[in-house]
């Protein structure tokens, strides 16, 4: 490490350069001495000497148009660590959920003899869950200690749990999957009996995968929401059913996209619940929390939250309308899983903002702590 | 045998409910700011005990404070704030002399966006700048850092009264630990002192206690993907010695001991600064009744906690846990209902 370090003051240089440059940008310098000093840690008429041009990390210029809360900070350092978690993990999220809303799908295809939501529905699971397992080890800081996850199962860590959810709806979408395959294995010999032997074993792994899916696309809701993260750990009453609304919606996509139109009837009604599920639960977090709700709003998660809901209400009025039309029924089963994969990562931003930023760490809970103080002072009296 | 009713929140002896029985005192810090000099032999003596990596020598804007934050490669991490208010007595030296920052808020925000590559990830993540101006909220600019002090170039009027908070943060040892509680691979443990330690040949760099920690406290190293924290010197305290900064500080200001003890010797401590007239001498942690159920590691502090970076009132996130458990299960059955509706109902 020490060899790529750079050399000593080079930053405080740069430093230097950046307080120039702002200077020089036409940024307020204040008359100097007399005059009563700013109560500190209170905004002062002074406070924008700075140039917003000179701030690096592009969290976009959005962020300064909104009013500031006012509070007190350690040289304006986030209190909490931000998650490491990249953006792997905000794909698993959207790859979690669609396995879960797929095999939801191929189990009804299978129940109801709708052979061609069974097979989309059994074949995405399978690619979803395979690339769920891959984003997660990825993420890790040490991918080939991936299988020290299986040594405990802990009530507390929504990421134990997760792993063995995973680990019983894996294997049996996996089975479900393969068992597509029996039609084009020869009628005779070894194989020939697996030809025999596979559809039932497909029926009996396709409904176990069902039984275990709506586990796997809600616990990713108290994975977010069992953290230190604010705009995630306020939210937690309502993203587990954001999640389940998601998972339905992109499981319908996938049957709007595959089955034709004499098969799809369940894969509208599926959309429509999806999507009033995830907007309902959309709506609530990004407007019943308050100040943590305003990482939902603005910069680069605000977008994709804005996105995701026309994405979702275009795909879920197209599944309805377009009932007659392949065409837009297939529009309307991608924009399903684009608003999907979009409320996902916006979710999944936002929080990251919200650790990032002091204030939605520090404001909450000095209100917290103040109304404390005066329910104290009010019962001393 | 059933869980104790405060297992997740509330007043608790955390290492018996951990399963150890027979357990010694429950050990712990008080740091006691009021004499903290910041001469940073906590964070050597941590580093040179532990074999902590380097973590960089830069400059952070940051008044003495060029570690930044507790990170993986520092787990002794020593605060410094400049205060444009008197110090300590009530006799103000300067009394009459007009006040400020010791920073104008334009290079305070400029500080707020550099980073120290210390190595670890977030390790010490960029500020905003809008806080950081505001929290050095002085009427001057003083200037780049020159050969002699601010204000004596330009002469008495523009000095200001001025006091200097120093502290030395380190992990908080929460009786509900949500590094803990979280972790999926039984890496971090509960030792038979009440702390909380990290095995590093079982962690696999997950990343789940980093988000956890409501004080930002753990990190994860970049070159080994693991994440690392205070120990309290587990390796020392079960030989009976005392933790490496406790033994280094040269004031008495890291105080390791029994919690109890720890506990009692710090009311008696602000107790004797209020009579000495320090008002804003408060303790931080001590209180078994807070979010965290108390901290093994707790403070004295002279300001807001916010003031050091330390939060206001955090709460362990896993006392919410039954209840995110509950909505899940909600939201699991609404779903399974609503997939079961979109096969069943309707002709097509």
């Amino acid at each position: 490490m020490s060899s790529e370090h750079p050399p000593v003051g080079d930053r405080f240089r740069r430093f230097r350069d950046g307080v120039a440059a702002g200077r020089d940008g036409g940024a307020v310098e204040s008359a100097p001495g007399g005059g009563a000093a700013t109560p500190a840690g209170r905004a002062g008429p002074d406070d924008r000497g700075w140039s917003p041009g000179s701030r690096r990390g592009g969290r976009g210029g959005e962020e300064l148009r909104v009013p500031e809360a006012e509070f007190v900070s350690y040289y304006g350092r986030p209190v909490l660590k931000p998650p490491v978690w990249h953006w792997d993990i905000a794909a698993y999220l959207f790859t979690g959920g669609l396995a879960a809303g797929s095999a939801l799908l191929a189990a009804g295809g299978q129940l109801t003899g709708r052979p061609a939501l069974r097979q989309a529905g059994r074949v995405t699971a399978l690619a979803a869950v395979s690339a769920s397992t891959y984003f997660l080890i990825h993420d890790l800081g040490r991918p080939a200690r991936f299988h020290r996850m299986l040594r405990v199962a802990k009530l507390t860590s929504p990421m134990s749990m997760g792993t063995w959810i995973l680990a019983a709806f894996g294997p049996a979408a996996g089975v479900a999957a393969v068992a597509e395959a029996a039609p084009l294995l020869p009628e005779r010999g070894v194989l020939g009996l697996a030809r025999r032997v596979l559809p039932p074993v497909g029926h009996v792994a396709g409904l176990a995968a069902a039984a275990t899916a709506p586990a796997l696309a809600t616990y990713t809701g108290v994975l977010l929401a069992d953290t230190a993260v604010p705009s995630w750990h306020e939210a937690y009453p309502d993203l587990p059913v954001l999640f389940a609304g998601s998972a339905l919606a992109s499981g319908a996509g996938v049957g709007l996209l595959a089955a034709p139109a004499a098969q799809a009837g369940p894969a509208r009604r599926m959309a429509v619940a999806g999507a009033a599920l995830e907007l309902t639960a959309a709506h609530r977090v990004e407007t019943r929390l308050g100040l943590v709700s305003e990482p939902y709003h603005i910069g680069r998660p605000g977008l994709l939250m804005r996105a995701a809901r026309v994405l979702t209400a275009a795909g879920a009025v197209g599944a309805v309308v377009g009932r007659r039309s392949r065409a837009v029924s297939a529009l309307a089963g991608a924009a399903l899983l684009a608003g999907s994969v979009a409320a996902r990562f916006g979710v999944f931003y936002a929080g990251v903002a919200s650790a990032r930023d002091p204030k939605y760490t520090v404001v909450p809970q000095r209100e917290r702590v103040e109304r404390q103080r005066e329910a104290a002072t009010r019962s001393g009296d | 045998m059933l869980p104790d009713p405060n297992s997740l929140a509330g007043p608790l002896d955390p290492a018996p409910e951990a399963g150890w029985s027979a357990a010694p005192p429950r050990m712990g810090f008080f740091t006691d700011t009021s004499v903290c000099i910041g001469c940073k032999a906590c964070e050597v003596a941590c580093k040179e005990w532990n074999d902590v990596p380097t973590s960089g020598l830069d400059l952070l804007g940051m008044s003495y404070d060029n570690t930044g934050a507790l990170t993986a490669n520092s787990w002794r991490h020593v605060a410094f704030v400049e205060q444009p208010r008197p110090a300590g007595h009530r006799t103000p030296p300067f009394a009459g002399n007009p006040t400020g920052g010791t920073t104008s808020p334009s290079s305070a925000a400029v500080g707020a966006t550099t980073a120290d590559p210390v190595g670890t990830e977030p390790g010490v993540p960029t500020g905003s700048p809008e806080a950081a101006a505001r929290m050095s909220a002085g009427p001057e600019f003083l200037g780049m850092p020159g050969a002699q002090p601010p204000g004596r170039a330009t002469g008495a009027e523009s000095r200001s009264d001025f006091r200097w908070l120093m502290m030395s943060d380190v992990c908080k040892h929460c009786t509900h630990a949500a590094c803990l509680d979280v972790c999926p691979t039984g890496s971090l443990f509960r030792t038979e002192f009440g702390t909380v330690v990290v095995q590093e040949d079982i962690c696999n760099g997950c990343g789940y206690c980093i988000s956890a920690c409501p004080y930002g406290v753990i990190d994860q190293r970049k070159d080994d993907g693991r994440a690392w924290k205070c120990t309290l010197c587990y390796d020392r305290i079960g030989a009976g010695k005392t933790p490496a900064c406790a033994q280094a500080c040269p004031t008495e200001s890291i105080q390791y001991g029994p919690l109890e003890e720890l506990r009692e010797r710090a009311a008696a401590r602000v107790a004797t600064l209020h009579e000495r007239g320090v008002p804003e001498a408060r303790l931080y942690g001590h209180d078994s009744n807070d979010g965290v159920g108390g901290d093994g590691a707790f403070f004295l502090l002279l300001d807001e906690p916010e003031v050091y970076g330390l939060p206001p009132d955090p709460v362990v996130t896993t006392r919410d846990l039954p209840k995110m458990w509950k909505r899940a299960g909600v939201a699991a059955l609404v779903m399974a209902a609503a997939a079961v509706a979109a096969f069943v109902g309707g002709s097509s």
